[in-house]
């Protein structure tokens, strides 16, 4: 089978490498990735079966440049119109499809643009994702922050003058387990005007703990849609669980979140099929919890420590900008994210076409900031990076290269009530 | 007639009619607001003013102008309280405009918890501008419940769709003792000029003003605009043309006696 994810580490033990290589290789060998494990909350919904049969159906060869034509004529854009616009055949009408975004961009958001960082406590991971960087497999430097070194973490980066801040773990509930993030919250809460989560998905009760802890958006990951190939690529952990993982959003609303935020990372499967579920994922929730607010992220596949060959195949920039325009044109109310896996030049171009939110001051190593701060080499451990970033632009760099482009930054839109 | 033309919310007195929304924000919409619009009212999100920002929304306005902090965020009337009274903290003053929004699609606003939260907030000293859909109803509740004018939306915020709910707003308008100030939607000078005839006492807007090519020109269209609504109200001819002009042979011109 043709993979560029694959990677032996000369680390591993001989049953260690084994055990690799037979999931790698045996489909009999993984666990059933539709099947809960047992802990897992499992909530009475439809929107799954929504996003799916819309999915599935979705054949966007048949669309054609008069239904791309149509749709941009559309008021409202449709979800067949939507389906329209992510096909091929609107790949000619991008210039199209950006002034119709930016006019929705503009009358929803002004021109203001919101920023944030993340800050990664912990990269243990039990998972083996055969893309990510924390992989279970792949051999890097582990840390865990004690919440002294999480504080210092804070202070660096809000005397950055930074007001939102996304924690982030690898999905390891053994070493990072909800108490732990939960505290990392308050501590949060000291530091930040807004606190984000993205974390493995937990049940109800831990989004309400959670939430109560300080924490008021949560972002999930689907990473693909198509569940088949979602299957090949997860082999181990459980993340390996697709419905458990669709279904993390909606417990976090019910958990009393504000907000959640979705994506799949474009270049795992079909992106035109991805985008649609995203999308649909985004839409089909907000009509049952109208209050909640949605945001949309965009990742794009990038290179890990042990694997500088991966890459997002067939999604380019040209791809990735139709698939942003036509969220903004389908659903011109949510955030959309793009993070600093993006050029700078590209996310330049991007806030002022479609995209609201981006990252600044990035780091997605684990006790770093101070250093890649201010350049200080304290000495200290530090944990691997999940993967390479490509924007990494300052806070104050990025607040003066927004405001150049005649957009206003903002740091805050935000009470916690 | 125009120089004792005052619009009075709450005991305080304002000469422009003319509030700049909240919405979209930048330092350049603010300064065009105050000085090409005549802006004397700026409504701030408290969501946004509760920063540590560089450039702090805050210090950007100008002596002079009256803060109107808004519950933006807000779900529902617990929420929308708990925002007042920070806004109050932060020094915002005593006005406060109410928004609560279940609905993060066309961020419509709440109306039954708008009263709630109006009722609360009237009885701490609170000069409360509660932003709703136009219904009759509920605008009287709002009078009873203590509010300070009532913001009826003239179509979905930030559409610049115009007075979609024009007939709506002319019954708040012929019926409601306090100031209607159309809210929301508002996106040419023509629609805030033809609100204003129909009797409206002021005009909030803030996309039309934030998303024009020339900010400073769009502002000072407005305020041309308002005014001369205003004036086309004050001297009749708005009602007239617009809601039972008179034949000019009486239709009763057969009666004797």
């Amino acid at each position: 089978m043709e993979n560029q994810f694959y990677v032996d580490s000369k680390y591993l033990s001989p049953e260690a490498l084994a055990r690799k290589h037979r999931l790698e290789t045996d489909p009999s060998s993984r666990a059933d990735h539709m099947a809960y494990l047992p802990g897992m909350e499992v909530i009475s919904s439809d929107v799954c079966e929504k996003v799916m049969s819309q999915m599935e159906a979705y054949d966007y060869t048949k669309y054609t440049a008069r239904d791309v034509r149509a749709a941009l004529d559309h008021e409202t854009c449709s979800i067949e119109d939507f389906k329209a616009l992510l096909s091929p055949a609107a790949e000619p009408f991008l210039e199209r499809m950006a002034e119709r975004a930016r006019r929705e961009t503009s009358r929803h958001f002004g021109n203001t643009v919101y920023l944030f960082t993340p800050l990664y406590i912990a990269n243990y991971c039990e998972n083996y994702c055969v893309y990510c960087g924390f992989n279970c497999y792949n051999h890097i430097s582990r840390m865990k922050l004690d919440m002294e070194q999480i504080e210092h973490e804070m202070a660096v980066i809000a005397g950055s003058g930074m007001e939102e801040i996304l924690i982030l773990t690898g999905e390891s509930r053994a070493q990072s387990d909800v108490q732990y993030i939960g505290e990392a919250c308050k501590l949060a809460r000291k530091y930040f005007r807004m606190v984000g989560l993205e974390i493995y998905p937990v049940n109800t009760d831990e989004y309400r703990y959670l939430h109560e802890c300080g924490a008021d958006y949560v972002t999930v990951f689907q990473e693909t849609y198509d569940q088949a190939k979602y299957e090949t690529l997860h082999l181990l952990g459980h993340k390996r669980v697709w419905p458990y993982r669709f279904d993390a959003q909606e417990r976090a609303l019910l958990g009393g979140m504000r907000g959640v935020a979705f994506s799949a990372l474009l270049g795992l499967s079909d992106f035109r099929k991805d985008a649609l579920a995203s999308a649909l994922h985004v839409y089909y929730l907000q009509r049952k919890y109208p209050y909640a607010e949605m945001s949309l992220s965009c990742p794009r596949l990038r290179p890990i420590i042990n694997n500088d060959k991966i890459n997002p195949l067939d999604v380019g920039e040209r791809q990735l900008c139709q698939i942003l325009c036509a969220y903004r044109i389908f659903l011109p109310y949510v955030g959309i994210t793009v993070s600093s896996r993006e050029s700078a030049r590209f996310r330049n171009g991007i806030v002022k076409i479609a995209a609201t939110k981006i990252s600044a001051g990035v780091s997605t190593g684990i006790g770093d900031h101070e250093t890649k701060y201010t350049g200080k080499e304290d000495g200290a451990q530090k944990g691997d990076e999940q993967f390479e970033i490509d924007d990494a632009r300052s806070l104050e760099t990025m607040y003066q290269d927004m405001s150049g482009e005649g957009l206003q930054p903002v740091l805050n839109d935000y009470v916690y009530v | 007639m125009m120089e004792q033309d005052r619009l009075v919310i709450g005991g305080h007195t304002f000469t422009s009619r003319f509030i700049l929304g909240s919405g979209k924000y930048s330092m350049k919409l603010i300064e065009a607001a105050v000085r090409d619009a005549g802006a004397q009212i700026i409504t701030l999100a408290v969501r946004r003013a509760n920063t540590k920002e560089q450039e702090s929304i805050l210090d950007y306005i100008p002596e002079g102008v009256t803060l109107l902090p808004n519950t933006s965020g807000a779900r529902n009337a617990e929420e929308a309280v708990r925002i007042a009274r920070l806004a109050r903290e932060l020094g915002c003053g005593d006005f406060v405009k109410i928004e609560i929004m279940r609905d993060t699609k066309y961020l419509l606003p709440d109306n039954q918890e708008t009263v709630r939260a109006t009722e609360i907030l009237a009885k701490e000293g609170f000069v409360v501008m509660p932003y709703m859909y136009p219904d009759l109803n509920t605008a009287r509740d709002l009078v009873n419940a203590g509010a300070a004018a009532v913001m009826p939306l003239a179509s979905p915020i930030g559409s610049n769709k115009g007075l979609a709910t024009r007939e709506f707003i002319q019954i708040l308008i012929d019926e409601i003792d306090l100031p209607i100030i159309v809210d929301a939607g508002i996106g040419r000078p023509s629609q805030a000029c033809e609100a204003m005839e129909m009797g409206a006492a002021a005009i909030m807007a803030n996309t039309a003003l934030a998303t024009a090519g020339d900010l400073p020109l769009m502002a000072a269209a407005f305020r041309q605009a308002i005014e001369a609504g205003r004036k086309a109200y004050l001297s009749g001819l708005g009602r007239v043309l617009t809601r039972g002009a008179s034949a000019s042979d009486p239709l009763t011109g057969f009666l004797r006696n």
